[in-house]
């Protein structure tokens, strides 16, 4: 299974992005083969429906499980169609130690979904 | 006075839009006023996300119509799973996941975009409401408003709705909406002459150069409304004077119209002062309609 974290920088050990639909990249970590890479995340600059883009591009790219600090409406439409399971980052650690505490099972599970800040015109 | 202004034929079917940077600028305040000494005239709320100009007119509403937007469906039978709509859409309204396909009505803008890149007809279209558009009298004012539904990204189909009017020969005034987005510019369209409305600040100066580089867009001819008038400097008059705007009135700062206007009523029937006031204004309006016209603006 594959794990996504959103990620503000390439860095390695960066700090977890603010959100998830405009986050600059995604640090993905690859159960199988325990590989990590880094994913760009197109919809970073979008006027509009970042998150909905965002969740289409992890889904594409086979991700099961996403760490994030929170998750709009319409991506977690699109995250919970597709079966992926969601977890609330810890702020206080970086993408990386986030990703070992949820291999040791300390993340919780997130569950509050806020409304999105969609845009006006 | 009111002879001349009666026997205003240059103004029969002449459309004025009235444009401001941001909201509370007195747009409202104009076109009511405006319409009423014109009067019949036709009266049109563009102001779609809050339409107010009907709480001072306080029309009977004898027509209310939904504005329908077209929406996609997929079917996922016919869907190959090729996700060229998905790449199309730039508003990114669409998602493709599990052998389902995802609509986000707010976000989408109902183009039709998405159902000619599909290769196979899996989409097709349904209608969904996003807001009315609602036709009444108010004396000898015909009234067009437009009201869109709360969380809807765009209120532009609902504008394109009122703009589909018949002025019965009548000088008809166009409520925009503030600022100087796609709602604004799709107001402004069919405009023959552009008001635009400012306030004597620093900000109402900036937010006058919003709407004037809109007009000039679009090349609308233009006149300013200074509202709200103190004695001092106004940066909003100094902005006209360096571009050559034509200021048509200068509506002072009053606490009688503040109350007349927080009352919802219409100033020209309430004070004789305001009534004179907008017939000079209508008639300075009629004049710069003219000579744009002819082109000696």
């Amino acid at each position: 299974m594959k794990i996504a974290i959103p990620v503000s920088s390439k860095e390695q050990d960066g700090a977890v992005a603010a959100s998830f639909g405009r986050a600059a990249y995604f640090l993905v970590h690859d159960e199988t083969t325990g590989l990590q890479t880094i994913l760009e995340n197109p919809a970073a600059q979008n006027t509009g429906g970042a998150g909905i883009q965002a969740a289409q591009v992890l889904v594409d790219s086979g991700v099961g499980t996403l760490l994030t600090p929170q998750c709009g409406n319409n991506a977690a439409k699109v995250l919970h169609t597709a079966g992926l399971k969601l977890y609330k980052t810890d702020s206080n650690l970086s993408a990386r130690d986030n990703l070992k505490a949820f291999q040791q099972n300390t993340l919780e599970e997130l569950v509050e979904i806020h409304a999105g800040y969609h845009y006006g015109h | 006075m009111r002879a001349i202004i009666m026997g205003i034929d240059g103004m029969s079917d002449t459309k004025i839009a009235f444009l401001s940077g941001k909201g509370g600028t007195g747009k409202t305040f104009l076109a009511v006023n405006l319409a009423y000494v014109a009067s019949p005239a036709l009266y049109i709320d563009c102001d779609v996300e809050e339409p107010n100009g009907h709480l001072f007119l306080k029309p009977n509403w004898d027509s209310i119509r939904n504005v329908t937007v077209p929406l996609p469906q997929g079917d996922s039978v016919r869907c190959n799973g090729c996700r060229k709509c998905i790449d199309f859409c730039s508003y990114h309204a669409l998602a493709w996941v599990n052998g389902r396909f995802l609509v986000f009505e707010e976000l989408c803008h109902g183009c039709g975009g998405c159902l000619m890149v599909c290769p196979t007809q899996a989409l097709s279209e349904t209608q969904r409401t996003i807001g009315e558009r609602r036709a009444g009298i108010s004396g000898s004012i015909r009234v067009l408003s437009g009201f869109m539904n709360p969380g809807e990204a765009s209120g532009v189909p609902v504008i394109k709705s009122l703009l589909h009017f018949n002025s019965m020969g009548t000088a008809v005034f166009i409520d925009c909406p503030p600022g100087s987005s796609c709602m604004a510019s799709e107001s402004i369209r069919y405009a023959d002459y552009c008001v635009l409305v400012a306030e004597p600040t620093q900000f109402g100066a900036h937010n006058l150069n919003m709407v004037y580089e809109l007009v000039r867009l679009y090349k609308k001819p233009c006149g300013a409304v200074l509202n709200k008038c103190l004695p001092g400097n106004d940066p909003s008059e100094d902005f006209c004077l360096e571009h050559g705007i034509s200021i048509l009135a200068k509506v002072p700062f009053e606490e009688r119209l503040g109350l007349v206007n927080s009352n919802a009523q219409i100033a020209v029937r309430e004070d004789e002062r305001y009534r004179t006031l907008f017939m000079e204004l209508l008639l300075r309006i009629e004049t710069e309609v003219c000579n744009a016209a002819t082109g000696n603006s």
